[in-house]
């Protein structure tokens, strides 16, 4: 009787620690989604000083976003950005967990690199696009050295050519996150049992042999889990383009993200079709990453 | 946008640092004068407005130019520090919001919706606007009539009629006044003027630039002589601010003739390499502040040669006064603050005195323009200004610009504005910039524009 009661009163304080978590999270992310659906049925903006709405209109806001025909360029445009972000980021990130986590190679000052290839994850996003934007300007250092070697006649436009705004983009996240994923890999490689690798050696399988037949194989789950929150994150990609391209998304909006059209609505609080839009992202996002993760486990079996 | 907020803010602080040392010791002599002045405006067609209640004043701005102002140059205001002040026994708050993002404005729509419910010592009292969204506040009952507010028309008859322009709503009520009348024009590097036109004479230039079509000719030849002539964004305002209709007609977007030549004049000069396509404020558009930079002119108000060519830093043209000064191809303005009374304030009268000792007293205008280089909002103190040699500026050579910068702000008309010209103008010149650099036809770029100006006006159509 004693013991049975000890157990209910541990299970008490299971509950009571998930409180903090719980009140979180409904606050800050179950009200907001279910406000954000609420939404998105009404015509609800500003005009100026004036308070239009909230009237009700169905599904009038999703008709409206669906039938203007940009949605699909948006969403083109970050998944070509996310995608040139992502193939390097996750082909540098692997190589360099592979020679991290290899006792052969007696890597000397490893603590140093894996802070240093961390580090610009700790610039702010949007100081990094401004850095990036002042030293790409017509008259930026990076043009003037061009043209003092020679490359260039005459300064090249980097702001003002699809390719060139969409490559400094992707350049920059990837340069932001590979150092992230390189931790999160490294993390997934180091679990993975070292009698592996010994018994693959003592067999005689190469290096390039035991990345491809033990270490990727093992590492799915974890490779799983960063293509798809990768894939969230690239959804999401606003800070960097909205502040390199201020907030034009140009040239003639080729580098304007899913976000940074959602972020448009928000200059008149037009909250009906923000919210629609939101609506239609998250949809989006958790097909997405149902397949990614769909593909991925079948697989296996 | 955001390049202009920064530099207004470096701008803002480099005059409140320059000011703080003549700041302190004049200001706390007269501080009962004033009150008594102001009870004597009340004509026949105005109101007397509501004895003062309150103790605090509320004051909503973007940055510390008016603070310093009233620091400088209000008789009785006492500094307590850096966001409160002291006139009399009322407080003054200071709510600064800087205008990134939109956040001025944001705040303050929350600010005057909300007045109604707020208590009275957070109740609005005086607010700050600009004039590409001046209308947006003074097109509502929440902005005080300066009749309400005992200031007759003929307190203000010495200012400039575009002043008032951008703050008299639809009924034709005058709801805001300033003491700044930013009226702009061709500034012109001199060296490139002797080259390119063989004077540098402020009369003669001006003959060369009297037009626009005078301006293209001038601009092919600027060309030749390896100059750029400016920015097409340099030159937008001074189009936009001479349209004949208004952005929004009727519900409609419409896209003005006079904006229409701008786009064909900036594409024709940009396909002659005359003029460039650099956003206004960037490094790329103010390389012209130096001699390599070879830019012909800017395009500015008195503010702008005065805060913006660098004239502190070696080496710049503005340094060596290398700079003349013209009215150039037709009138416009450019920038300025203006004081507007927030409907429900308790100090009605405290905040009648501040506009009119700001904005109408000649003894503290002239105070103004000397002190802090404004353009003020006065025909007689510009007229005084531009008769000696007070007016002379070092960074124009010696060149007093208060003649022609009085003849533009009669020049300029500014019946077409609408309370949607910030975000029409800024969506025009972002969506142009395509155009000018060959990545969309014209009907591509107006296509995108329109695009957005319905997403930023849901209330608009473009079609």
């Amino acid at each position: 009787m004693n013991k049975k009661s000890k157990v209910v009163r541990y299970n008490k304080w299971g509950y009571i620690f998930l409180i903090p978590f719980i009140v979180t999270y409904v606050v800050f992310q179950l009200v907001p989604l279910v406000s954000t659906v609420y939404n998105s049925f009404f015509e609800n903006y500003r005009s100026g000083l004036t308070q239009i709405g909230p009237n009700f209109v169905g599904l009038q806001n999703y008709v409206t976003i669906i039938q203007n025909g940009d949605l699909p360029t948006y969403f083109a445009n970050t998944m070509i950005m996310w995608v040139m972000c992502f193939v390097p980021q996750i082909i540098i990130s692997l190589l360099l967990g592979a020679w991290f986590t290899d006792p052969s190679l007696r890597l000397k000052c490893q603590q140093f690199f894996k802070t240093v290839i961390y580090l610009p994850n700790l610039i702010m996003a949007s100081a990094f696009a401004m850095l990036f934007f002042t030293l790409f300007a017509d008259s930026g250092p990076i043009n003037s050295m061009l043209m003092q070697i020679g490359v260039l006649d005459e300064a090249y436009k980097f702001m003002s050519n699809v390719w060139s705004v969409r490559t400094l983009i992707a350049t920059m996240n990837c340069l932001m996150w590979f150092g992230n994923t390189t931790i999160l890999l490294m993390a997934g490689m180091m679990g993975i049992d070292t009698s592996l690798f010994e018994a693959a050696q003592v067999d005689g399988a190469t290096a390039t042999q035991i990345f491809y037949r033990i270490t990727l194989p093992l590492l799915k789950p974890i490779l799983v889990y960063v293509m798809i929150t990768s894939l969230i994150g690239g959804l999401q990609l606003f800070d960097v383009p909205q502040i390199l391209t201020n907030g034009t998304g140009d040239p003639m909006r080729s580098s304007m993200t899913l976000i940074m059209y959602l972020n448009k609505h928000l200059y008149s609080k037009n909250f009906g079709l923000g919210g629609a839009l939101s609506v239609i992202l998250f949809i989006v996002t958790g097909i997405l990453s149902l397949i990614v993760y769909k593909i991925t486990v079948k697989e296996e079996d | 946008m955001k390049k202009r907020v920064i530099s207004f803010l470096a701008i803002a602080t480099m005059t409140a640092s320059m000011f703080a040392a003549c700041g302190g010791a004049d200001t706390a002599t007269e501080t009962t004068g004033t009150a008594s002045d102001a009870a004597e405006g009340g004509s026949s067609e105005v109101a007397t407005p509501a004895e003062d209640t309150g103790t605090v004043l509320n004051i909503q701005c973007w940055n510390e130019e008016f603070k310093s102002r009233v620091t400088d140059h209000y008789p009785g205001y006492e500094e307590v520090d850096a966001t409160h002040g002291k006139i009399g026994d009322v407080d003054v708050v200071w709510n600064i919001t800087p205008s990134d993002d939109n956040a001025y404005q944001n705040h303050l729509d929350e600010a005057l919706l909300n007045q109604e419910n707020a208590s009275a010592d957070d109740k609005v009292d005086i607010f700050l606007v600009e004039a590409d969204y001046a209308l947006k506040y003074v097109d509502q009952p929440y902005t005080m009539t300066m009749a309400d507010l005992g200031i007759s028309d003929s307190d203000l008859s010495d200012q400039y009629k575009y002043t008032q322009d951008i703050v008299t709503d639809s009924n034709g009520n005058l709801k805001g006044s300033s003491w700044q009348a930013c009226s702009a024009g061709l500034i012109y590097n001199r060296e490139a003027a002797k080259e390119v036109l063989g004077t540098d004479d402020p009369t003669e230039v001006q003959a060369a630039v009297a037009d626009w079509d005078k301006y293209n000719e001038t601009a092919a030849k600027v060309a030749d002589a390896g100059y750029t002539m400016c920015s097409v964004n340099d030159t937008y305002r001074v189009y936009s601010n001479n349209v004949s209709g208004k952005w929004v007609q009727d519900g409609k977007v419409v896209v003005d003739k006079n904006i229409d030549k701008w786009v064909d004049d900036s594409m024709a000069l940009v396909e002659s390499k005359a003029e460039d396509t650099d956003d206004l404020w960037g490094d790329d558009w103010g390389k012209g502040k130096l001699p390599e930079g070879k830019v012909f002119c800017y395009f500015g108000p008195a503010w702008f040669f005065n805060f913006s060519l660098d004239a502190d830093k070696e080496g710049t043209i503005a340094n060596k006064g290398g700079w003349g000064f013209c009215e150039g191809p037709q009138s416009y303005y450019w920038g300025g603050t203006w004081i507007c009374a927030a409907t429900g304030t308790d100090n009605p009268n405290l905040v009648k005195d501040i506009i009119l000792t700001m904005t109408t007293d000649k003894t503290v205008l002239k105070d103004i323009a000397q002190k802090d280089s404004d353009c003020v909002n006065s025909k007689s103190v510009l007229a005084e200004l531009a008769a000696d040699d007070s007016g002379n500026l070092d960074i124009l050579g010696g060149q007093n610009p208060y003649e022609q910068l009085a003849a533009g702000a009669e020049g300029i008309d500014l019946s077409n504005l609408s309370a949607y010209d910030q975000g029409c103008n800024e969506e025009f010149q972002n969506a142009m910039k395509n155009y000018f650099e060959g990545n969309a036809t014209k009907d591509e770029a107006l296509d995108m524009f329109k695009k957005a100006i319905v997403e930023k006006y849901p209330d608009v159509t473009a079609e």
